[in-house]
């Protein structure tokens, strides 16, 4: 058993991570009262901008051009996510529709763009991130092999986007305003924030994570981009909602999910896993927060005013 | 400018500003726009096969674009049409592979068996809607993943081709909507009778809307729902009634695409046409007619990216980018046509104004 676990761990963590990025910068849409079920496309538009890049500059400088798409992913999906912003907040759009169109556009413009490049809809990248051995720590007992045994960098940074999120959202004066839009927005306006400003600036973050999340699927365990993310920006979306809007909720339930996914990726090799179909386990993120938001329906957690349009020539 | 008019404003604007945008992308690698457009025309209709093939390739997206539309009429954003058609593609097929009876019975099952699969899978949002007020855009979403990964299991498990894990078997031609000699009489053109259950589902939800206590609970519930509720109208059940239909109609585009369309399906694909139904919705302004109307132009979007793609070098995914973009500007046109209406009253009063200084 321990071997297994011992096995899984390091796939579960790099499949938890890129959804993790990406359901941290919904937190931010979301908190801010910016619904973003475009994330799926954000991601996949992040993910073209690095894989450009990274097919670019590859063979001249392999370990730079990976950091370097890494950065310009997260630039391509801030800018992507302009798009949405102006939508849904400068022209009072139905967030959900410009949400959806977002997801559209991105899956065929990326792949119109790439053809027209590379000749076929596919990027590769011969090279990733290496998994490395954290020294010193990757020795303790238990954990040693759990967490610091070939993992990737991109992890670490993730986890400190994580850290800082955290210490934004509930510790600074821009976090408290930021959920002070999401909240009541035009409570907020009557204290002097500038409510348009602080969407822009959150769903803008919201898309150079996404972006972010979608490089890192790329130089870690794809290798490849082919227009899609396979639902993981959707994964995304079902985590921030199953981890009620809290950062550390959508650490618990990201990596939930993603080791439920994980093992039922690798069942058919370890015939140990095969005892839950895995069927069940590829549901499973769904169902729970289908019934996670019937259980809280009273209590829920949800940004107020997300969703709704703020209009201050309206009231 | 009246709300008819109005709305018939808006869709063009959007479809125009569409295809702008396409024009702009085509520039941008180097092609020509006017070809391009023109190679789409042509491969839409230069010969009776295409022609028909814009019809069959439009047929299920009929039927996806009148689930988002009935479901927009009770208020209700169904973005699950992909799951539900997915769903109901499932059931059919499966009844059309495993059931013996003769083609006069069995397509009248695979039908119902579409329109209940399709049906449950909106029912489950639609009560969690009523029951627990649990958004129907999350609910749907959450039904679309969950559909994708029954289908991803339940096809190489269940109903699996020969030599490929990763599609269902062929349908026999007992259980297929094509009919040989309509096939053959268009050059083998993927027209078939789903274009006859899309045409009858127009005028049937035509008719419910506009002539039924039903369809007027559901509209009243649309619009306002707390004076429907007061005016002694069960919101409840008209929201999950509104869900159950408007599954039930997408579960039928299930039906006439795997089945009529494709004679089989695939796994790991949300099918995009499940999307596209929210473009054709809004675009045809939720009305049955406009729907089958923008089904049909996004049909022919569809079938002849391929002809434009051979003649011209411009990749396909021009088609899918353009009908995207129309839904970006179908969300935004409100804004727009405000816009539009602010610089013709400007323009007016400019002009009077140039008048009043001639006196």
């Amino acid at each position: 058993m321990w071997d297994i676990v011992k096995l899984i761990f390091p796939y579960a963590i790099a499949y938890t991570v890129p959804i993790l990025v990406t359901s941290l910068g919904g937190l931010y849409s979301e908190r801010s009262g910016v619904v973003n079920i475009g994330l799926e496309g954000l991601m996949v538009f992040g993910m073209f901008a690095g894989a450009y890049i990274v097919f670019l500059l590859q063979t001249v400088a392999p370990g730079l051009s990976i950091w370097l798409g890494l950065l310009v992913g997260m630039l391509g999906g801030g800018l992507f996510a302009l798009l949405h912003a102006f939508a849904s907040i400068t022209l009072n759009a139905n967030q959900v529709i410009s949400g959806t169109a977002i997801n559209m556009i991105a899956g065929a413009l990326t792949l119109y763009i790439a053809r027209t490049l590379t000749g076929s809809g596919n990027i590769q990248v011969i090279r990733g991130l290496p998994r490395v051995d954290i020294p010193i720590l990757s020795k303790i007992p238990i954990l040693g092999p759990l967490l610091f045994s070939s993992t990737y960098a991109s992890t670490w940074v993730v986890l400190g986007i994580l850290l800082l999120s955290w210490f934004i959202l509930y510790k600074t004066a821009f976090g408290l305003r930021l959920r002070a839009c999401g909240e009541h927005p035009y409570a907020a306006a009557s204290a002097g924030i500038n409510v348009y400003r602080m969407r822009y600036i959150a769903v803008v973050i919201s898309g150079m994570l996404a972006g972010l999340g979608g490089v890192i699927i790329l130089v870690t365990y794809s290798g490849e981009f082919n227009g899609s993310v396979a639902g993981l920006g959707f994964l995304a979306l079902a985590a921030l909602i199953f981890g009620q809007w809290k950062p550390l909720g959508i650490l618990g339930a990201t990596f939930f999910f993603g080791f439920m996914t994980t093992m039922a990726n690798i069942s058919q090799v370890i015939p140990e896993l095969s005892i839950i179909p895995p069927v069940v386990l590829k549901v499973f993120p769904y169902v729970m927060t289908l019934i996670a938001l019937v259980i809280f329906s009273k209590s829920s957690q949800a940004p107020k005013a997300a969703g709704q349009p703020f209009d201050l020539g309206k009231k | 400018m009246n709300k008819k008019n109005s709305v018939l404003v808006r869709s063009l604007l959007a479809t125009g500003l569409g295809l702008v945008a396409g024009a702009i992308m085509m520039l941008f690698i180097g092609a020509n726009p006017f070809e391009g457009y023109f190679y789409l025309v042509k491969g839409a209709f230069m010969s009776v096969e295409r022609t028909f093939n814009v019809v069959g390739t439009g047929t299920a997206l009929v039927l996806t674009g009148l689930s988002v539309a009935f479901a927009f009429k009770t208020g209700l954003f169904n973005i699950g049409a992909a799951g539900q058609m997915l769903i109901g593609g499932l059931c059919a097929s499966t009844v059309g592979l495993l059931v013996p009876l003769p083609r006069i019975a069995l397509l009248p099952t695979m039908f119902i068996a579409a329109a209940l699969g399709g049906g449950l899978w909106g029912a489950v949002p639609g009560v969690l809607k009523a029951k627990f007020n649990v958004h129907e855009v999350v609910a749907t979403i959450m039904m679309n993943w969950i559909a994708y990964w029954i289908a991803f299991y339940y096809i190489p498990t269940f109903i699996k081709a020969e030599f490929m894990t990763t599609e269902s078997a062929l349908l026999p031609a007992k259980a297929s909507l094509k009919i040989p000699w309509l096939t053959e009489l268009t050059n083998g053109s993927y027209i078939n009778l789903g274009i006859i259950i899309a045409i009858a589902m127009v005028i049937l939800i035509k008719f419910i809307l506009d002539k039924t206590t039903l369809g007027y609970e559901l509209k009243a519930v649309g619009y306002n729902r707390d004076a429907a509720q007061y005016a002694g109208i069960k919101v409840n059940k008209n929201i999950i009634l509104s869900m159950v239909i408007a599954g039930a109609l997408a579960g039928l585009a299930g039906f006439v695409y795997y089945c009529g369309y494709s004679q089989n399906m695939q796994i790991g694909k949300l099918p995009s046409l499940g999307f596209d139904g929210i473009a054709v919705a809004l675009l045809g302004a939720s009305s049955p007619w406009g729907v089958l109307a923008a089904a049909m132009f996004f049909g022919l979007l569809h079938s002849a990216k391929g002809f434009m793609n051979a003649i011209t070098g411009i990749p396909p995914q021009i088609s899918d980018t353009i009908i995207a973009i129309i839904i970006y500007f179908t969300a935004t046109s409100l804004f727009i046509e405000r816009l539009i209406k602010k610089v013709i009253a400007r323009r007016k009063e400019k002009a009077k104004d140039a008048k009043g200084g001639e006196d």
